[in-house]
C-alpha cells in the first residue's frame, strides 16, 4: 500500500506540472464517458481529473484556460449527449454550495448544525410559492405565477429569507454549546418540516404534504432558461460566487474570529472579538448559500414538497463537510463530489447490480430490497470510520488538522474544573466555555 | 368545553403511558450523559433495536407455540428480559467501537460518530428485516387484550397499566442499583470525577461499559415495551421518539436520574394534552399534527430559560 502510495505521489511530482499530461487526462477521461455512457466509474474519474487540474502545478494561465474549457465546453457537451450526467452535475453543484454554507457554520465556527436543510427550504419555498399558482391561493394582489424574469429578484429574496432564518435559530440558540446545540438545530429542522407539511390549513400557504407543483423556470428578456444546460450554468456561475466569498471569508477578520470562536471561546471573547455577532454572522452566511440554491433547486424540479428536506439531507451535507474535511473549502468540495457521486451513481449501480443477479437467478434476494436506498447505511459507516481514523476529513484544513492532531485530551475532569494553566486548553471543553457566555456555570 | 372535560381523563391516561416510555428512554440518555458527558445521539437507534429484539422473541415464541405454555405474563417477562439483555449488549459493543476510541477528542467528534452509528443502526435493522422477513414494518402480537372503563368515557387498556407497572418497577430498581449498590456508588464516583475515580481503584472503563449496557438496557426494555402498547413498529420509529426523550431528560435536568422520570412523564402528559386539544382549542385551525412542534418547542425553551431542567443542579455549566 505504502509502495503504491509512494509511486504515485512519484508520478504526480513529475507530471503534474506538465498541463499536455493533464490536458490529455481531462480529454480522456471526458471520451472515456461519451464512449461508456452507462459507466459510473467514467464520469467519477472525468470528475477527479478536474481536481487534478486543481491542484497540478500549472501556470495559472494554464490552468484558467483548461478549467473553463472543462466546465464551460465538455461538461455541457457530455450533459447534451446524456441528460442523465447533466443531472448529476447540476446535483453536485447545489450540493457543493450546500456544502460551503454548512462548512462555514460547522468547520469555521464549529457549531454543530443539524437543521441545516431548514435554510435550504426556505429558499426552496419562497420562490415555489410565488413562482406558481400557490400564491394566488393566499394572496389577492397581483397575478401568480410571476414571470421568469422574477427568479432573479426571489434569488436575492431567498438569500436574504433564509439569513433571516438563520439569524432567528443562531438567536435562540446562542448561550448553547457542543450537543445541546446539535439536538436544537435538529429541532430546529424538524419544526420547519413539520411546519411546512401542515400550513395548508388554515390558510394554504405551502399546499401541505402534496407540494407545489408548475414553479416558473428563470427566464431572462423574455427567454426563458428552463433547460438542463441553463441550470447547469446558472448553478456553475453561483457556485463559483460561493467558492470565492468562501475563501475570501476564511481569510478575513470575520473568518479569523470563526476559527478563534470553535478553538476557543473565552479566549476569543477576552480577546475582544464580538462573540455574539460573529456567530449570528456564521448561520447567517451559511443559511444564505443554502438559500440560493433552494431557490435554483425549485425551479429546476418544478416541484416541492417538505419531504425533500428531510433530516437526512442535512446529514447528507454534512458527511460531505465532515468527508471533506470541516473548515476547508477545498474539502468541501471534494466531499460534495464524492457523496453525490456515491449517493446518484455507485449506490444505484450496485443496486443494479444486484437485481440483475437477482433477475438472473444468481441471487436469491427478497424484491423489496433496494440497495440503492441503503445511503444511510453508507453515510452511517462513513462518519464513524471518518472520525475515528481521521477526523480532519479527507483534505484537512491546516489550523483544524492541528486543533485535532496537535493538541489532544478533552479535560477528564468531569464538572468543569478550571481549565489547567499550563496545558493547551481543549476545544469546547465541559464548561470552560459556557461560563463566559452568561451560562454562570463556577 | 364540555368535550374538553369529557376527553380529560382518557387524554390523561394516554399521556402516562407515552410518558413512562419516554421517561424510560430518557433515563437511558440521561445516565451516559451523567458519566461521560455526552449525548448518545443513538440512544434512539437503540431504543427501536430494543422494539424489534423484545417483538421477534415474541414472534418466534407465538411461532413455537411456547406463548401458550408461559401465559402472557411468562411471555412478557421472556420477551422483556431478551429485548433488555441484547440491546444491553448492543450498547456495550457501540460505545467499545464507535465511543472509546474517540473519548479524549473534542467534543463534536464523538457526537457525530453517535449520529453514523444511529444511521447505521437504522439501515442495519431494516436491512436484517428486509432479508428476513421481507419487510421491515413489524406488528407485535397481543399479549394483553382487556380494559379496564371506570366510567364510560375512559378505557384504561390493561397493556398500559402493565407498562406502568413495569416502568416503575424499572425505575425503583435503578435508584436502588444506584444510590444502595457498590456498583451504584462507583457509577456515581465516575460521573462526579474520572480522574480520581480511577485513583480511588474504580475500573472507570468497565463503570462506563456497565453504564452503556444499563443504560442500552433501559433503552431496550422501553422498545419492547412500546411495541407491545402500540403494536406496529419499524426502523425510523425510535427517530422522534429519541428526540423527544432527549427532551424529556433535559426538561427534568440532564444527569439527574429522578429528573429523567419526572420529565419523562410530564412531557409525555402534556404532549396528550397537545394533540388532543389542539385542535378543538383553536377550532380546527391547528391540530395534533403540530404535536411533535410542541416538544420540540418545550426544548428549546427550557434550554433557553431553564438549561438545569427541573431537577438538575450541575447542568447549567454544560449547556
Amino acid at each position: 500500500m505504502a509502495k503504491v502510495k509512494a509511486m504515485m505521489s512519484r508520478v504526480w511530482q513529475r507530471n503534474s506540472g506538465n498541463p499536455l499530461v493533464i490536458g490529455g487526462l481531462i480529454l480522456a477521461t471526458a471520451a472515456l464517458v461519451m464512449i461508456l455512457p452507462r459507466s459510473a466509474v467514467g464520469f467519477a474519474l472525468f470528475l477527479a481529473s478536474l481536481f487534478a487540474l486543481f491542484w497540478a502545478k500549472l501556470e495559472p494561465r494554464h490552468k484558467l484556460v483548461m478549467g473553463v474549457i472543462s466546465l464551460v465546453v465538455l461538461l455541457p457537451v457530455i450533459g447534451i449527449l446524456n441528460r442523465y450526467y447533466m443531472d448529476v452535475a447540476i446535483q453536485i453543484g447545489i450540493y457543493m454550495a450546500l456544502a460551503l454554507g454548512l462548512n462555514i457554520v460547522v468547520g469555521l465556527a464549529g457549531l454543530l448544525d443539524l437543521g441545516y436543510v431548514a435554510f435550504y427550504a426556505t429558499g426552496a419555498y419562497v420562490w415555489a410559492i410565488f413562482g406558481s399558482k400557490q400564491a394566488a391561493k393566499f394572496m389577492h394582489v397581483g397575478t401568480y405565477p410571476l414571470r421568469g424574469e422574477y427568479f432573479w429578484l426571489f434569488l436575492v429574496i431567498g438569500v436574504v429569507a433564509a439569513a433571516c432564518a438563520g439569524i432567528l435559530l443562531g438567536l435562540s440558540v446562542l448561550r448553547l454549546k457542543g450537543d445541546y446545540l446539535a439536538i436544537v438545530t435538529l429541532g430546529f429542522g424538524e419544526i420547519i418540516r413539520i411546519v411546512l407539511n401542515n400550513l395548508d390549513k388554515p390558510v394554504n400557504f405551502t399546499n401541505g404534504p402534496n407540494g407545489i407543483t408548475a414553479v416558473q423556470a428563470p427566464a431572462l428578456f423574455g427567454l426563458s432558461l428552463g433547460q438542463g444546460i441553463d441550470y447547469y450554468f446558472i448553478v456553475l456561475g453561483l457556485v463559483l460566487l460561493v467558492i470565492t466569498v468562501s475563501r475570501r471569508l476564511q481569510e478575513s477578520r470575520i473568518g479569523r474570529a470563526w476559527e478563534a470562536i470553535r478553538e476557543d471561546e473565552v479566549a476569543a471573547v477576552s480577546m475582544g472579538i464580538p462573540v455574539v455577532k460573529a456567530k449570528l454572522l456564521a448561520f447567517a452566511m451559511g443559511a444564505s448559500f443554502a438559500g440560493a440554491m433552494g431557490v435554483v433547486f425549485a425551479s429546476k424540479q418544478n416541484f416541492v414538497d417538505p419531504s425533500s428536506f428531510s433530516f437526512m439531507e442535512s446529514i447528507g451535507v454534512l458527511s460531505m463537510v465532515i468527508l471533506g474535511g470541516m473548515g476547508s473549502v477545498t474539502g468541501a468540495l471534494v466531499g460534495a463530489v464524492i457523496v453525490t457521486v456515491l449517493q446518484l451513481q455507485i449506490l444505484k449501480s450496485v443496486s443494479d447490480y444486484f437485481s440483475y443477479l437477482r433477475n438472473a437467478g444468481i441471487l436469491n434476494l427478497p424484491a423489496q430490497l433496494e440497495i440503492a436506498k441503503y445511503e444511510k447505511f453508507v453515510f452511517g459507516i462513513i462518519l464513524i470510520i471518518m472520525m475515528i481514523y481521521r477526523p480532519t476529513g479527507i483534505i484537512p484544513s491546516e489550523r483544524r488538522r492541528l486543533e485535532l492532531e496537535g493538541k489532544g485530551s478533552r479535560g477528564d475532569t468531569g464538572t468543569g474544573g478550571p481549565p489547567e494553566g499550563g496545558k493547551a486548553v481543549p476545544t469546547s471543553s465541559t464548561g470552560t466555555g459556557a461560563a463566559g457566555l452568561g451560562g454562570g456555570g463556577y | 368545553m364540555r368535550e374538553i372535560a369529557q376527553m380529560f381523563p382518557q387524554v390523561v391516561v394516554d399521556g402516562l403511558t407515552l410518558g413512562f416510555v419516554y421517561a424510560l428512554v430518557a433515563l437511558g440518555y440521561t445516565m451516559i450523559y451523567g458519566v461521560l458527558e455526552f449525548i448518545n445521539f443513538a440512544h434512539s437507534e437503540v431504543f427501536m433495536f430494543g422494539a424489534f429484539a423484545g417483538t421477534e422473541v415474541l414472534l418466534a415464541l407465538k411461532a413455537s407455540g411456547l406463548m401458550a405454555t408461559f401465559t402472557p405474563v411468562g411471555s412478557l417477562f421472556v420477551s422483556l428480559l431478551a429485548g433488555t439483555v441484547l440491546t444491553g449488549l448492543l450498547g456495550v459493543v457501540m460505545e467499545k467501537i464507535a465511543y472509546r476510541p474517540l473519548r479524549s477528542a473534542p467534543r463534536l467528534v464523538p457526537l457525530i460518530s453517535a449520529i453514523g452509528v444511529s444511521f447505521f443502526l437504522q439501515d442495519a435493522v431494516r436491512l436484517v428485516e428486509g432479508l428476513w422477513h421481507n419487510a421491515f414494518y413489524v406488528s407485535a402480537p397481543t399479549l394483553f387484550a382487556g380494559g379496564w372503563s371506570p366510567s364510560p368515557t375512559v378505557r384504561i387498556p390493561t397493556k398500559s397499566m402493565i407498562l406502568i407497572l413495569v416502568c416503575l418497577g424499572i425505575m425503583l430498581g435503578l435508584s436502588l442499583f444506584v444510590g444502595r449498590t457498590k456498583l451504584g456508588k462507583a457509577l456515581r464516583a465516575v460521573a462526579q470525577d474520572q480522574a480520581t475515580s480511577s485513583l480511588m481503584g474504580i475500573n472507570v472503563d468497565r463503570i462506563i461499559s456497565l453504564t452503556f449496557l444499563i443504560g442500552a438496557g433501559l433503552g431496550g426494555a422501553a422498545g419492547t415495551l412500546f411495541s407491545l402498547q402500540y403494536t406496529l413498529i419499524h426502523p425510523y420509529v425510535g427517530f422522534i421518539l429519541g428526540i423527544k426523550a432527549f427532551t424529556a431528560a433535559v426538561f427534568g435536568g440532564i444527569g439527574s436520574i429522578p429528573g429523567a422520570m419526572v420529565g419523562g412523564v410530564l412531557l409525555g402528559v402534556f404532549e396528550a394534552f397537545a394533540s388532543a386539544f389542539l385542535g378543538p382549542l383553536t377550532h380546527g385551525a391547528f391540530g395534533a399534527e403540530y404535536k411533535d412542534v410542541f416538544a420540540f418547542i418545550i426544548l428549546i425553551l427550557v434550554l433557553i430559560f431553564k438549561p438545569s431542567g427541573l431537577l438538575g443542579q450541575s447542568a447549567t455549566e454544560k449547556a
